[in-house]
Formats: C-alpha cells, structure tokens, sequence
C-alpha cells in the first residue's frame, strides 16, 4: 500500500515556500508530513496531505510544477537500532533509497516515509522482515 | 571629447612606445577626391565581377532594373541592392563565391542564427589585403618590426587568430601564436619573451592583467601596445586596461563577412576607428526605412567591399550601429572614422568573442523536448570574463520528485547549449511562468555587463 506524496519544485528564493503554503491553506489541504531537499538555486518541497489530488490540482492552477509520486511509510518501533535494521533489509536486496524523511503517526511509534529505486521490492523485502506500513487512512489521508 | 582630461590623467605616467607611424600613407592619407576616384574605380569592377560571376547578385540586381553600366561611381553606391547575413545563410556553403572554387586558398566561418555557420572564403590576394589592412592597424598601435607580439585570438575557423596573425607577420613583428586557453602560459611567455604587444578581446586582455597582478609579473612585462577586438568595450574599460597595464590600447574592428579583423582600427587619437575606405566602402543607412543618414547621425553600418576576389559583398547590413565622419583625423589620416558601436539593430550577442543569438538557444531547447522556449539570458562579465546563464522553466512534464534527476536536466541542457552556440552556459532551474512574459517582443537577454 503506497502513498501519495506531492512534490513541488521550488526556486531557492525567499517566499516561494510561503505562497505554497498559501495555495494549500486556501485549499483546505492539510499537511501531515514535509521535507524539504534544498540545493543552490532550486528546492523540492515533499508532503503528505490529506487530500493530495486537490492540492495538486490546486498548485497547478496557481503556476507550480509538482507531482504526485507513490512512496513508502513504514511503522518503526521507537528503539536504538531499529532504523539500521530496516534499511539492512533493504540494502540487502539491492534497492536504493532516493530519500527518506520522518512521519508523525503519534502515538509511540515512529514512522519513515521512503522513496526507494524499487517501490515494490522495497515493500516485499519490509514485510518479509515483518515490518508494518502505514495505510493512507491510519494518517487521515483520503483518495478524492 | 574629454582629450583634455584624458591628457592630464596620463600625465607623469611613463608608456612606453613610439607613435605616428603610418603603414601605407600613400592610401591611409589620400586627398578625398583621389580616393573617391580610386573607389570609384573599384566599385564599378567589383559591380561588373559580381554581376557575372555571382547567379545571386545577377538576379538581385535585375530584380531592381539595374545593370553594371548603371553603376559609374561611388554617388551610385545607392542604387545597389543590400546584403544580410540571412543571403549569405541561403547561399551555404559556397554560393555567393565569385571565383571558381580553386582560386581559395582559405576558409572561415562564423556561427549562425540556425546552427550553420556563415562560410567565407579567401582568394591568395584577398589574404594580402587582409594582412595589410592588419599591419595597418598595428602600426596605428605603435607596433613594428622590432616588437614580439602575442596573438591571443583563437586560432581556427574564427578569423581572429589567423587574422592578426598574418598581419603581425606581414608587418614583420615577431608573432608569438598563442590562441586561447591557457593564461598562465601566456603570462609566463610575456615575461620572459619580452613581450611587447599584444593582439586578443578587451576582457581577457583584463584578466590577463589580474592574473599578472595575482602572480606579481606586472612590472617584469614589457608590453606597450594591445590591439584588442571582437567584442564591444567601451572608452572607460580602455582606460582601465592601459592603466593596470601601462600600455596603449587600440579598437580594432572586423567581420568574417567583409573580411575579419582588420576593417577598422582607432589611432592615438580614439577620436573613432579608421575604416581603410580603400578596401571597404562605409555607409550608414537608417536601420528601418535603409536610407543613407548624414555624416554624424547614428545608424545601421554598411560595408560594400571593394577588392575582394572571393566573396565581394553589396551593401552588407553588419548590423552595427554607428556614426561617421569625414573630417581629417589629427593623426593625419583622411580615412573616415566610425565612432565606438552604440549597439546592434538585431539581438546577436557578443560572448567572449564569440557570436550568439537568442534564437539558437531557442531552437536548442525546443529540440530538446521537454523544455518550453520561455528562457531568459543573463549575460554577465565576471573577474573580467564574460558569463551566460540560462534560466530555463521547468515544466510539470520534466518535474522529477529526485533531486538527482533535476541535476541531469541541469547538465543535460547545460550540453545541449554548449553543443549549439559553442559557449560554456550555466543552466538556472526556474519555476513555470517565473520568467516574465512580455506582451510585445519577448525579452530573452538581460545583460548585464557594465562596459565601463
């Protein structure tokens, strides 16, 4: 079960994260996850959202390039180790991972979003080590 | 304008180098009258050559009703048809060539709008008049016989090198050929060649003074004169190059077209460059309606050439805009002068010598796919060397969520554009509709280069 993460392209320039933000906050969109990945002269601005096809439709009418992209989120256990535990799986198959940032499930659990070379390897190799992902619904995201 | 000033800044400042030397005086300070008869004589050669040498010219010129009789002198230079850099694209390769293709001894070319270059060819005798012309600019600079000048044009199709080459050596000057590229090479030469002229664009010549002030060789050189040319500069970068440099710096003015460096050269005066009006026939015309303009007032600069064998040209439009004198110089020349470009009448860049037009970066990434043809230019001059930026809007079709593949984009179209204009460019990702839309023309280019 893969997420849908909207990913913004952004020019590294003051109040260009900030009117994304707007367009979203006019839309009604939540956002329950971010990363910024930032070089010189552009960013990439990824999210999890609550409704990720309307903020789509919503940033393309205002101008921005972005997209819709299927990730991974993945329930961790808050302990030490856990983290390299999961990406030992990974790596062990091969996959690369592109980038991974942290999602707030609440609760104790700590959960990871990732974007790997193989999605769906990815996730074979996960469950296969018995490691739980998270569902759109668990984080209130829905599919309009 | 300001001599006075001028005069009084270089005081106490010690250059070195003998001036007032004429090369060919004979030509250089012909009465106006004689030379409007030599002129004369040589336009009606060149129009009755053309005429039946050249498919081209016959048919443009029996498209207006006129035939070579018409044209008895220089006061018919107006009845001729013009000439544009797009007439010589559709002739490519060799098409308006007026000599059979043996009579070549050289090609050269420059690049165009559409990705082919501008071909032009040399006969053995139009390569002579070349290398007099170059000598004549050089003895304007000062430079003679004794002086080991280094050629730091780049050698190859582009006619700087081999240009000034020729008539380094024609003058009988030591030529030192270094071309382009390696600046501590040619610093280190400078100093232990004794080096004391130099022939390359206004801006490296600027960079080769930084770096000679970073390695503290400034003042183990012995250079005098620089003859610097191919791109624009102005009146305030001469003088910052003579003064960090302690030298006489000359314009020197040329296109591959009616010939290449060597057309036009400003004295000790800088009162506007000598055109050699034996060789090529100056006109301003008004760049929209093409009428002749009066002497003084700004317009499109127009060369018809004279006594050129291989590609004689009508009427060619340089795109150029300038003003023109008569008046006898106070070096003792009657050449007239051009005065200092004010600009171009289309939107051709000068980069680092180099000729580039929007379009071709247009058309590059249109190629490409993916891209839109909203893209902006910055040209910049930076440490003294020209810079291009290429801001270019990254649509949703190209957008990637990995940083990884917007920086293969980056480098992909970065190579793209190096392929078609021969330039390094720096690609600048933007966002979609960043780029200002322009309700008429659209703006492509901000430059950014302060000639000053």
């Amino acid at each position: 079960m893969y997420m849908k993460q909207l990913s913004v392209f952004m020019e590294n320039r003051e109040g260009r994260l900030e009117e994304v933000l707007e367009v979203l906050k006019n839309n009604k969109v939540n956002i329950v996850s971010l990363s910024l990945a930032d070089t010189n002269e552009f960013g990439i601005l990824r999210m999890l959202v609550n409704r990720p096809q309307a903020a789509y439709n919503a940033l393309k009418k205002n101008g921005f390039s972005s997209k819709l992209t299927d990730v991974l989120a993945v329930k961790l256990s808050h302990r030490v180790g856990m983290l390299q535990e999961l990406l030992e799986a990974v790596c062990a198959e091969h996959i690369n991972i592109e980038y991974m940032y942290a999602l707030s499930t609440g609760g104790d659990d700590a959960s990871m979003v990732l974007k790997t070379s193989d999605l769906e390897k990815a996730e074979r190799a996960l469950r296969n080590k018995g490691v739980e992902i998270v569902t759109p619904e668990e984080i209130g995201l829905d599919f309009d | 304008m300001d001599m006075k000033a001028d005069g009084k800044a270089r005081k106490g400042k010690k250059r070195k180098g003998q001036r007032n030397m004429i090369w060919n005086e004979t030509k250089e300070c012909m009465s106006r009258d004689e030379k409007r008869v030599l002129q004369s004589a040589r336009l009606v050669k060149t129009v009755d050559r053309v005429y039946h040498n050249v498919p081209f010219y016959r048919k443009r010129m029996q498209s207006i009703g006129i035939e070579p009789g018409d044209i008895r002198g220089i006061e018919d230079l107006s009845k001729l048809p013009f000439t544009t850099k797009a007439d010589l694209r559709d002739n490519y390769p060799f098409g308006l060539f007026a000599v059979p293709q043996s009579e070549i001894v050289r090609i050269h070319a420059s690049s165009g709008t559409t990705g082919k270059a501008t071909v032009v060819g040399y006969t053995r005798r139009d390569l002579e008049i070349w290398s007099e012309c170059v000598a004549r600019a050089l003895t304007m600079a000062g430079v003679t016989r004794e002086d080991i000048i280094q050629v730091a044009y780049g050698y190859g199709l582009f006619t700087g090198g081999l240009g000034a080459h020729g008539g380094a050596e024609k003058l009988g000057a030591t030529v030192v050929p270094m071309s382009t590229g390696n600046t501590k090479k040619l610093t280190t030469m400078m100093v232990d060649f004794g080096v004391t002229a130099i022939a390359c664009t206004p801006s490296y010549l600027l960079h080769i003074a930084e770096t000679l002030e970073e390695n503290g060789e400034i003042d183990k050189i012995r250079l005098k004169a620089a003859v610097c040319g191919a791109e624009p500069w102005t009146e305030n970068m001469r003088r910052q190059i003579e003064d960090r440099l302690h030298i006489h710096a000359h314009d020197i003015y040329g296109l591959s077209e009616v010939m290449g460096p060597g057309v036009a050269c400003d004295c000790e005066f800088h009162q506007g460059l000598h055109v050699y009006d034996d060789h090529f026939l100056p006109e301003v015309i008004h760049p929209d309606t093409l009428e002749p303009l009066e002497d003084g007032e700004t317009g499109e600069l127009v060369f018809t050439t004279i006594t050129k064998e291989g590609l004689p040209l009508l009427r060619y439009r340089t795109r150029d805009l300038t003003s023109i004198t008569y008046e006898t110089c106070q070096c003792g020349r009657t050449l007239p002068r051009i005065s200092r470009f004010k600009g171009r009448s289309d939107d051709m860049l000068i980069i680092r010598g180099v000729n580039v037009f929007p379009s071709q970066i247009e058309s590059a990434l249109l190629e490409m796919g993916g891209t839109t043809p909203h893209y902006m230019m910055i040209v910049d001059r930076v440490n003294n060397l020209d810079t291009l930026e290429v801001q270019v809007e990254v649509e949703e079709s190209v957008f990637s969520d990995e940083i990884r593949e917007l920086e293969r984009l980056t480098k992909k179209i970065a190579h793209v554009l190096q392929q078609a204009i021969g330039l390094a460019v720096k690609v600048k990702l933007v966002e979609p509709k960043s780029i200002e839309r322009s309700m008429g023309k659209a703006v492509h280019v901000i430059d950014k280069r302060k000639l000053v």
